[in-house]
C-alpha cells in the first residue's frame, strides 16, 4: 500500500501553492493514501487550508515554537520521525523543499529523486537532468522509503473540495540548537508571485541597467503579470535574485511568458519550457529564444515596449 | 588554525550543448570538454577569500571521480588550494554516497567549514551538501550569497524563493554556494606551474569502507519534448493581434 506524506510549505499562515502541486503529483500514483504534515509554531490556519485540498486523507499538525521558521536542520528530524508510517515522502522542489528534503532522506539513510516531472508508477518517475537537455526515467527500489521533490511547474495544483481530518501529531525528535533564524528580506512588490503568476514579463541583459529595467515592471503592471529576469540581468544587478528564471533559479509554467531582451541560453529555456505561450522580443534575429517562442518580434525593445504598452490600452 | 574542505565535481562544461546518446543509455561525453562544476568553483573562491582574510589556515579540494578528475583538482590547486584529494571511482556515484565519502574525509581532516556547490550542473540534484550536514549532524547553510564569519559562528545570507534569508550557524558547518556569492578568479600560467608541485593524494573509493551502491536505476535518457516553432510578427500591432487571437490579452 502506497502511503505518501507531503511536507507542507507555508509562510505567514498561508499554505504555498506548491503543496497542492505535490498533492497533484502524489495523486498520479494509483491507490495512494495522501497525508500532509504541517510543521509550524501554530499550524491551525495552514492545516485548515491543507485539509481543503482534494485527495488528501489526513493533515498532521506538528506544533512547536522551534518550527516558527523553516530551518531544515530543525524540521528534518521531525519529518524523518513522521516518515516511519509512510512509503513515500514528498516535498516541493522550491528552495524550501530543496533545502529540507535531502536532509530528511539522509536521516532516513536513503537517496532522493529531485525535480520529479512525471509519474509512471509508485516507483518509476521522470526527471530532467543537464538543465533539461535530457529527461531520465528512473526506477527506485521498493524495499526503501522513497524521498522525492516535485517539480511544481509540471503539475496543475490539485483542486479544493477535500475535507481531510486534521490531527495533532506528537513527534519525538531531538532538535539541534546549532542553527538560528536571523531575518528575511523580501521585496513586497504587490505583483503576482513569479512562481504562480499566469502571466510573466521577463527582462534580460539587453535592458542595460536597473533603471531601464523599470519598463519591464511597467509592462508587467499593465498586464497584471509577475516579473522575471534572466541570470545575466540578475548578475548585472538589474533585478533581484528572487526574479531569476532558469536552471538554477525558478522553474515556471505561466500561460503567457514574454521574454524581453533575453537571448535564451539553455539554462534559461529550461525554466520556461512549460509555459503555454512564449513571446520573444529581441533585436538579434538569430537569438536562440526565437527557437522556442510561439510569437517572435525582432526589434529594439526600447521602441517596442512603449508602443506595446500603448497598444494594450 | 582551521581547515576548509571544498568539493569539486568534474562535469560537462557549462557551455557544451549536451546531447542524448541515440541508444538512450546516457548523454554524449566522449570528446566533450569537462570542467569544474561552476558552483564548486564559487565554493573554492569563497574558501580562498576566507583564508586570505585570515579565517583559515588551509584549503583542501576534494573530488570523487575517475583518474582524469586530477585535471579539475589541479585547476583548483592553481586557483590557490593548498592540497587535493581524489577519491577515485570509475563509475558515477549518487549524492548520498558522495556525502558518505565526504564524511570520511571530514573524519580525517576535521575541517571547520565544508564548502560545496549547491548543485552539479550535470544531474541537477542539489542534495549532497544537505545530506552531508545530516550525516555529520552539523548545520547546513544552503544557497549562500553572503558568508560572514564571526569566531565559531557563520552568518549566511541565503537566496530563497521569497528573496534573501539570513541564518546563523555554529561551526563546523556545511555551506553550499549560490551564483552570486562571488566571482571566481582566473588562473594564471605561473599558478598552473606551481600547482603541479602541490600534493594530490589519491584514495580508492573501495578502501574508504562506505556504502556507495546506487539506489536508483536510470532506465533511459531521452531528449526533452521540443516546442513547435512559432510565428514571427513584424510589428507591435501584429503582436497584439496574435496575442488577442490566442485570447491572451
Amino acid at each position: 500500500m502506497t502511503k505518501i506524506l507531503i511536507v507542507a510549505e507555508h509562510s505567514g499562515g498561508k499554505l504555498n501553492p506548491s503543496t497542492a502541486k505535490c498533492v497533484a503529483c502524489a495523486s498520479k500514483i494509483e491507490g495512494a493514501e495522501i497525508d500532509i504534515a504541517v510543521l509550524a509554531a501554530d499550524a491551525a490556519a495552514v492545516a485548515t487550508q491543507a485539509a481543503a485540498i482534494a485527495g488528501v486523507k489526513r493533515v498532521l499538525k506538528v506544533e512547536n515554537a522551534a518550527n516558527a521558521e523553516p530551518l531544515a536542520a530543525l524540521l528534518a528530524p521531525q519529518v524523518a520521525a513522521l516518515a516511519a508510517n509512510y512509503t513515500h515522502v514528498f516535498g516541493p522542489s522550491t528552495t524550501f523543499g530543496k533545502d529540507l528534503m535531502p536532509r530528511v532522506a539522509a536521516l532516513l539513510g536513503v537517496g532522493q529523486l529531485s525535480d520529479v516531472m512525471a509519474v509512471e508508477s509508485a516507483y518509476r518517475f521522470r526527471r530532467p537532468v543537464y538543465a533539461g537537455n535530457a529527461v531520465i526515467t528512473v526506477e527506485a527500489p521498493q524495499d526503501k522509503k522513497l524521498v522525492l521533490t516535485v517539480r511544481t511547474a509540471s503539475f496543475q495544483a490539485a483542486p479544493e473540495g477535500g475535507s481531510a481530518a486534521v490531527e495533532a501529531a506528537n513527534v519525538s525528535a531531538e532538535l539541534p540548537t546549532h542553527t538560528r533564524f536571523v531575518g528575511r528580506s523580501a521585496a513586497a512588490t504587490g505583483r503576482p508571485d513569479l512562481q504562480t503568476a499566469s502571466r510573466v514579463v521577463s527582462g534580460g541583459r539587453a535592458l542595460g541597467s536597473a533603471d531601464n529595467f523599470k519598463i519591464i515592471y511597467s509592462l508587467a503592471d499593465k498586464l497584471g503579470a509577475g516579473v522575471g529576469a534572466s541570470r545575466a540581468a540578475v548578475d548585472a544587478g538589474y533585478a533581484a535574485n528572487d526574479l531569476q528564471v532558469g536552471q538554477t533559479g525558478k522553474i515556471i509554467a505561466p500561460e503567457l511568458y514574454i521574454a524581453i531582451g533575453i537571448s535564451g541560453a539553455i539554462q534559461h529555456l529550461t525554466g520556461i519550457k512549460d509555459a503555454r505561450t512564449i513571446v520573444a522580443i529581441n533585436k538579434d534575429a538569430e537569438a536562440p529564444i526565437f527557437e522556442v517562442a510561439d510569437i517572435g518580434l525582432v526589434g529594439d525593445l526600447f521602441t517596442i515596449l512603449p508602443e506595446l504598452e500603448k497598444a494594450l490600452g | 588554525m582551521s581547515k576548509i574542505l571544498v568539493g569539486l565535481k568534474r562535469v560537462v562544461d557549462y557551455n557544451v550543448r549536451v546531447r542524448v546518446k541515440p541508444d538512450g543509455t546516457g548523454v554524449v561525453t566522449e570528446g566533450v570538454k569537462m570542467s569544474i562544476n561552476p558552483f564548486d568553483e564559487i565554493a573554492l573562491e569563497e574558501a580562498l577569500r576566507i583564508k586570505e582574510k585570515g579565517g583559515a589556515s588551509e584549503v583542501i579540494v576534494a573530488s570523487i571521480g575517475p583518474a582524469d578528475t586530477q585535471q579539475q583538482l589541479r585547476t583548483g590547486l592553481a586557483m590557490g588550494a593548498d592540497r587535493a584529494i581524489l577519491v577515485q571511482s570509475d563509475s558515477p556515484i549518487e549524492p548520498l554516497a558522495a556525502a558518505r565519502v565526504f564524511l570520511k574525509l571530514i573524519e580525517k581532516e576535521a575541517p571547520q567549514i565544508v564548502l560545496l556547490g549547491k548543485q552539479g550542473i550535470d544531474d541537477d540534484n542539489n542534495q549532497t551538501g544537505q545530506m552531508l550536514a545530516a550525516l555529520w549532524n552539523r548545520p547546513q547553510a544552503t544557497f549562500a550569497s553572503k558568508v560572514e564569519l564571526e569566531g565559531d559562528k557563520a552568518k549566511v545570507t541565503r537566496e530563497v524563493d521569497a528573496g534573501l534569508e539570513t541564518i546563523e550557524v555554529d561551526l563546523p558547518a556545511v555551506l553550499t554556494t549560490d551564483l552570486r556569492l562571488n566571482e571566481p578568479r582566473y588562473v594564471k600560467l605561473p599558478d598552473i606551474m606551481k600547482a603541479k608541485k602541490k600534493p594530490l593524494e589519491t584514495l580508492a573509493l573501495a578502501d574508504l569502507g562506505v556504502d556507495a551502491a546506487s539506489q536508483f536505476k536510470a532506465l533511459k535518457y531521452e531528449p526533452p519534448a521540443a516546442r513547435s516553432k512559432g510565428i514571427m510578427v513584424k510589428d507591435v500591432s501584429e503582436l497584439v493581434a496574435a496575442l488577442k487571437q490566442k485570447g491572451l490579452v
